[in-house]
């Protein structure tokens, strides 16, 4: 005789909407028989529950409270198809080597999301559960979205593939610097740092995320500059140039306003930053496919809620969403810079942002397959302290298709800007160069540079300068997995 | 000026040798090669006059280097790349496209301006060498 959990069983007719209070389980927001459809939307969260909360009592919590439920019975359940709109928690397992946390499990039926809104994945999936108290901490890991509501959403404006054909620049990732100071340059001054780093050899430079429009600097100021500094990077080198002129502003009139005076003067791109919020983004998405725009986002704020392993949001679901929203560009990590960035963690992030199917890679935090149904490609940005000295690493660990930022190694160098743009330039020319050629750049990768440097006194200089720095601190945000022994382990 | 423009235009010209690795890498990715030459270097410039269709049936660098060999003779004093197309789902584009000939002399090009109101500047780049007609450019 099979025995029954009363504790997460659901209870079902009068017994179930009997005023008071129940168990989320009994309310049926746990079914370990659940089998996911195809068309659910699937979520991922990491679960501390308080002493004495069980796990699936914790995760059917969850799964209630991101849906349908509240703290008490309510008969006005029963006016609707409430077994299908209660979310459903289906399988807990324990963290491998993190005591008292768990994996839980939960399936979302499609139509409790309305189509083409991260405003209302977001709202109803960490709106209000992050703060329930039977839980310590709450951390969503990943999410796995049917096709069908992938469809709902444009994506990215331009994606890797256009954005390349736009450049005409083919077979590297592409070269970029934030414009430093972030703070203080006068419009004529930043316009300088824009023109040296470009002529030098540079694709992109920047603004940083906090530069808007302040007493130093307006924003008109600004892009009139940088655009002078552009076009003559551009007849100075025969290449086109880009410059993310940073359109972030108090409101959406002011953001629009800037970012059709970027299209006027011709720029290829235009920047937002994270902390504007889901619907800006999507709106200036929108904006970005009417005019042809490359749209740059610079993840502002994010490791807020992001660093923290057992608390907060994944930036593997950040990621999807900014897929699913539509930018082009987004900050990613570089693994051997200066910000928090675990390999294995970057790598995920940077196969979201770039595949056409995700295939579940626990190694790589990946824990659902996502067909990413025809939707395009974001390029990730690998910004902040990498210089040209790690070449072989930044290419070995993310790829082609990346936009590589030098920012105090292009304008911190000892010959000056565009000395350091055309040292980072060659650098990185002659490690694809020799990854082409089938050589071993990660061994051999300090010989290569070293040889190269010998036609490139910048890069010589670069590599006198900075050749042994590199941030080695432990990561706070690792994927947690047992690998899966293999015969030849 | 040098034009930058390509995969490796910032190394010193490729020999024929690094440039059949590069051919023979494109080749085992399953990409096709193909060879374009122009005298109009303008960045936005996006057809070159193709050498013939790209070699989706040649599988071996000497063939390309052949052909190569062969625009370079026709055309000594234009640009010439080499680019490889990979026709993968998701991709359908250009993966690599390096310079591998140029003109013995560059003059580039010049940036004209078009002052407007509000201080706006409308931009042209202008490459010096279209002044005159096709073919008799370098």
């Amino acid at each position: 005789m099979k025995v029954t959990d009363e504790r997460v069983t659901a209870k079902t007719g009068a017994a179930r909407y009997k005023a008071g209070v129940l168990k989320y389980a009994q309310m049926g927001y746990w079914d370990s028989d659940y089998v996911p459809k195809d068309t659910d939307i699937l979520a991922l969260f990491r679960i501390t529950p308080q002493e004495g909360v069980d796990a699936q009592e914790a995760a059917a919590a969850v799964a209630g409270e991101s849906s349908t439920a509240t703290w008490t019975v309510v008969w006005t359940d029963r006016l609707t198809a409430c077994d299908r709109y209660r979310a459903k928690a289906y399988r807990v397992d324990p963290v491998p080597g993190s005591p008292g946390q768990y994996f839980a499990y939960i399936a979302y039926d499609l139509d409790l999301f309305e189509p083409g809104s991260i405003a209302n994945v977001s709202a109803s999936i960490i709106g209000n559960v992050f703060g329930f108290k039977p839980l310590k901490a709450l951390r969503l890991e990943d999410m796995r979205f049917p096709a069908a509501y992938v469809k709902t959403f444009q994506g990215p404006p331009t994606g890797i593939v256009v954005e390349r054909e736009r450049l005409d620049k083919f077979g590297r990732p592409l070269l970029g610097a934030t414009v430093k100071p972030k703070l203080g340059l006068s419009g004529k001054n930043y316009g300088r740092v824009v023109y040296e780093a470009l002529k030098g050899g540079l694709d992109f430079t920047k603004d940083d995320e906090n530069i808007n429009s302040q007493p130093f600097m307006h924003w008109r100021d600004r892009f009139l500059y940088c655009m002078e500094a552009v076009n003559r990077a551009q007849a100075a080198t025969g290449e086109v140039k880009g410059t993310y002129l940073n359109v972030t502003a108090g409101t959406m009139e002011g953001m629009y306003e800037r970012a059709e005076f970027a299209k006027e003067l011709g720029s290829v791109v235009v920047m937002i930053d994270l902390v504007i919020g889901y619907t800006a983004i999507q709106s200036m998405s929108l904006w970005a496919r009417r005019n042809d725009m490359i749209l740059h986002l610079h993840r502002a704020g994010h490791s807020t809620y992001t660093r923290q392993k057992n608390h907060g949001v994944s930036f593997r679901v950040i990621s999807k969403w900014m897929r699913l929203a539509g930018v082009d560009h987004i900050h990613a990590g570089t693994v051997v810079g200066k910000l928090e960035g675990d390999p294995n963690s970057v790598q995920g992030f940077y196969n979201v942002l770039r595949e056409e199917h995700n295939t579940v890679d626990l190694q790589r935090g990946i824990f659902f397959d996502q067909d990413w149904a025809g939707l395009r490609a974001v390029m990730p940005v690998a910004s902040g302290g990498i210089h040209a000295g790690q070449m072989h690493q930044l290419l070995h660990y993310l790829g082609e298709d990346t936009v590589l930022q030098f920012g105090g190694g292009t304008i911190g160098h000892p010959m000056g800007i565009a000395a350091g743009a055309t040292a980072n330039r060659v650098a990185l020319e002659a490690m694809v160069l020799a990854r082409n050629e089938g050589r071993d750049i990660w061994n051999e990768g300090p010989d290569i540079l070293v040889n190269a440097a010998r036609h490139c006194a910048p890069l010589r200089a670069a590599l006198d300068v900075w050749g042994e720095i590199t941030f080695n601190y432990e990561s706070t945000d690792t994927p947690d997995f047992v690998p899966t022994s293999t015969a030849a382990a | 000026m040098k034009l930058t423009q390509g995969t490796f235009s910032f190394l010193p010209d490729l020999t024929d040798e690094q440039i059949r690795s590069q051919v023979e890498y494109c080749l085992d990715q399953g990409w096709a090669v193909a060879i374009e030459y122009t005298d109009d270097p303008h960045p936005r410039n996006s057809y070159w006059e193709m050498f013939g269709p790209p070699m989706f049936d040649i599988r071996d660098a000497a063939g390309i280097l052949t052909e190569l060999r062969s625009c370079r003779q026709t055309f000594p004093n234009h640009y010439i790349k080499v680019n490889a197309f990979d026709s993968t789902h998701g991709r359908e584009s250009l993966r690599l496209s390096f310079i591998v000939g140029r003109p013995p002399k560059e003059p580039g090009f010049r940036l004209e301006r078009q002052e407007g109101p509000g201080r706006t500047v409308r931009y042209t780049t202008h490459a010096y060498a279209t002044d005159r007609p096709e073919g008799e450019r370098y």
